[in-house]
């Protein structure tokens, strides 16, 4: 996992041809020319757009300098300025791996203003947009295993997609079970692909299932034990990888931890998950050093909500501890990481503000 | 003493609410305008640097042993021209966007291309020490005589309530020096060198911040006089083979190149020294003492950053060349908010300063600058009067 990179503004950055630039670096002059070409962060311009359902929308991107090749399955950040201000949000890549220059993404509007409204009404063919580096560890597992089965529920099909896209460009679907979740038959993103696949690859097996459409008995609309048994009765032999909404990843998770084969399964999960803070979870008095602001915080949140709170407004980027664009040294104290309630103590240690809360006393270079 | 006297406590809480809703107004309504703005200036300035160096090595074929002795005129003025053109692409990283992007005018946009935490401008000043000695302690104390380390700057008696001493005598060559040389003075700033002459500070204490400056004062000389000038040298040799002597390209080529960029430099000193001499130093400005700033409140400090700052009025140029520290007062009320607003709100606080009575001081370029080197200049010898501006307003 790589973070974000930070412009090439410090002293610490090195490369012959940055003594022409410095404190720039050449990509700041060819992006003059081509904004694909900074170099600094991944740039890629908005070449394609397709609706997918009424809300999602799938983008093709161009790919500017810099750009490293993702695996099926993982995500990138993408950034874009909304009213001035630069925002980040985490998408999965749902196209497959190839030695081109373009990746596909497909958002689905929240309908809250965010990035994701943004990308799907207001982004025009024609926009730059900023991608951190690809990265995350839920991938198609290399070798391929022989036997799959994959959830998705909604928009959690996309980094679904981009493995069951790599399978069938490889002619490895050879035996793929696809439960997919979706409200109704409208919902469902990529149906004429999938549709497609279905008709040309005996070995994929998809199981439409619509959570919000007569027919289908109460019982038989979301996932359990049960529904799975019928669908997939050899479940337990196959890797098993899921993406969804957190209420269907919650059971299936439950599922193969009762069942003891949480190894078998892989979930991407779009927030980060919290771990239960300890009883003993509490805060104490925070001094972010830089700025000379002193305040108190509770022991659960986040110290970067801490700063941004006593008006602090330190860089970050997914605000949920993937791309350490927040990152900072703890220089005195005690910070838990509220994923999994990890301590760190050590002074001079780089933490991530956006997932962790104040462990007692703390001060931050921030 | 430099503060109102016809102001009761409570106006000036009433003045100091009043420029609070101007702020939170101008917060408000910061967007994608803004955005476009200064993304559009760091766009102009990287491509005056861009023009400016390709303008100096286009320069160099005309060597005067190629053709007619005026083609020397023409690679001069060609390479003179390229200089210019950095020395703009500097002017503008320098005041427009490093200064006040280290200000924190921009963090709101959250982008860590463009963020106080770590933009480092193009000078020999490390930006870290920059703001300590300017955001922190120049922003906080404005004109307290001891406290504010830029009436003067150290070596300089810019108010007769500094005493005099005999080493003022020569402050007329040394303010010529500090405006030739002023990006070192800046450097040299924070490092407070007349306390480390005076005994007051160690050397061993001022060696971080000494090797910090080397560092990059490295990397700035390194890329003006010693790469883009070998670069140059490099590209023209080929010249050699139609019969001039390689020795004379290469002291040509390099030598034309490291000219032209010591000019971009030195008009950057010049232009910026003028302009930051400009904010505090006119006649007309207010200085204070530690009294005078004891208990004080928000509204005091909005009053003494107003007494403190002279504008220079003039046209949009003016205002985009200066880093809009032509509206020093707007900036010294509001040091974060975006510099592309202060125009907007200098007729406001105008206004504000009429209506409680306070001066305002603002006057174009040519009468700011030349009071502020009369005051250098006869401040060099004892004795001098206050030039502060009078305070109450005729008919209050």
């Amino acid at each position: 996992m790589t973070a974000v990179s930070q412009p090439a503004l410090t002293p610490a950055r090195t490369g012959w041809a940055d003594a022409f630039t410095w404190p720039l670096a050449p990509g700041h002059f060819l992006a003059l020319i081509n904004p694909l070409w900074s170099g600094d962060r991944v740039q890629a311009r908005v070449e394609r757009a397709r609706m997918e359902t009424a809300n999602t929308r799938t983008l093709v991107l161009r790919l500017g300098r810099g750009w490293h090749r993702h695996r099926a399955g993982q995500h990138v950040q993408v950034s874009l300025a909304i009213n001035g201000v630069l925002r980040t949000r985490t998408y999965s890549i749902s196209s497959a791996p190839t030695r081109g220059r373009h990746i596909r993404i497909t958002v689905k509007a929240m309908g809250e203003g965010g990035v994701s409204e943004h990308l799907v009404r207001h982004t025009q063919v024609g926009d730059v947009l900023t991608l951190s580096p690809p990265h995350g560890d839920f991938m198609l597992p290399r070798p391929v295993p022989r036997q799959m089965l994959l959830v998705s529920g909604g928009s959690g099909i996309t980094p679904l997609m981009a493995m069951l896209r790599r399978l069938a460009a490889r002619s490895q679907l050879w035996d793929v079970v696809h439960l997919h979740y979706a409200t109704d038959a409208h919902d469902v993103i990529f149906r004429d692909d999938l549709s497609t696949l279905q008709a040309r690859h005996p070995g994929y097996r998809l199981h439409r299932i619509y959570t919000r459409e007569g027919g289908a008995a109460a019982g038989e609309r979301h996932f359990s034990a049960a529904q799975l048994a019928r669908l997939c009765p050899d479940w337990a032999e196959r890797q098993a990888f899921a993406c969804g909404p957190e209420a269907l990843l919650a059971r299936l998770d439950a599922h193969w931890t009762d069942t003891g084969l949480t190894e078998q399964l892989s979930i991407e999960r779009f927030h980060a998950q919290l771990a239960t803070p300890p009883a003993t979870a509490h805060g104490g008095a925070i001094v972010f050093q830089r700025s000379g602001v002193a305040t108190t915080a509770d022991g659960t949140t986040p110290l970067l909500l801490v700063a941004e709170g006593v008006g602090l407004q330190p860089p970050h980027g997914c605000r949920m501890g993937i791309c350490h664009g927040c990152d900072a040294v703890l220089l005195s104290g005690c910070v838990r990481d509220l994923r999994n309630n990890t301590v760190y103590n050590t002074p001079g240690q780089r933490v991530q503000p956006c997932v962790c809360a104040a462990a007692g006393d703390a001060t931050l270079d921030l | 003493m430099s503060l109102p006297t016809h102001l009761s406590p409570a106006d000036v809480e009433a003045f100091g609410r009043a420029l609070d809703e101007l702020r939170d107004t101008t917060i408000a309504s910061r967007g994608a305008a803004d955005r476009a703005y200064i993304l559009g200036v760091i766009r102009l300035q990287r491509g005056f640097n861009l023009f400016g160096r390709l303008a100096i090595i286009a320069a160099l074929p005309l060597l005067p042993q190629l053709g007619l002795v005026e083609s020397l005129w023409w690679a001069v003025a060609m390479a003179g021209l390229g200089g210019v053109l950095l020395s703009l692409g500097k002017i503008l990283e320098n005041m427009e966007i490093g200064h006040n992007v280290m200000h924190a005018q921009w963090d709101w946009m959250h982008d860590p291309q463009i963020h106080s935490s770590n933009w480092e401008w193009d000078n020999v000043c490390p930006s870290s020490q920059w703001k300590h000695s300017h955001n922190v302690v120049h922003h906080t104390w404005t004109n307290v005589l001891g406290k504010d380390p830029d009436v003067g700057y150290g070596v300089l008696r810019v108010t007769p309530e500094q005493p005099w001493r005999p080493k003022y005598l020569l402050q007329p060559l040394v303010n010529v020096l500090l405006q030739l040389y002023f990006q070192w003075g800046v450097a040299l700033h924070d490092v407070e060198p007349e306390k480390l002459l005076d005994g007051k500070k160690s050397l061993a204490d001022t060696m971080p911040m000494l090797r910090e400056i080397g560092v990059k004062a490295w990397r700035q000389l390194r890329k003006d006089y010693l790469v883009w000038p070998a670069l140059s040298a490099l590209l023209v040799l080929p010249l050699a083979a139609t019969g001039v002597a390689p020795w004379a390209v290469l002291v040509w080529a390099f030598g034309a190149t490291a000219l032209a960029n010591l000019l971009a430099n030195g008009i950057r000193n010049v232009w910026s020294n003028l302009i930051i001499f400009c904010g505090h130093f006119p006649a007309g400005v207010h200085h204070f003492t530690e009294a005078d700033v004891a208990n004080e409140t928000r509204g005091g400090w909005y009053v003494r950053q107003l007494l403190g700052s002279c504008n220079i009025s003039g046209g949009p140029l003016l205002h985009l060349m200066s880093g809009n520290l032509s509206h020093q007062v707007e900036h010294h009320l509001f040091p974060d908010l975006p510099s592309n607003r202060y125009p907007e709100l200098a007729p406001k606080v105008q206004a504000l300063a009429r209506q409680y009575g306070l001066p305002y001081n603002s006057a174009p370029l040519w009468r700011q600058y030349g009071t502020t080197t009369w005051t250098i200049l006869r401040l060099a010898f004892p004795g001098g009067r206050s030039t502060a501006s009078a305070m109450v307003a005729a008919g209050h």
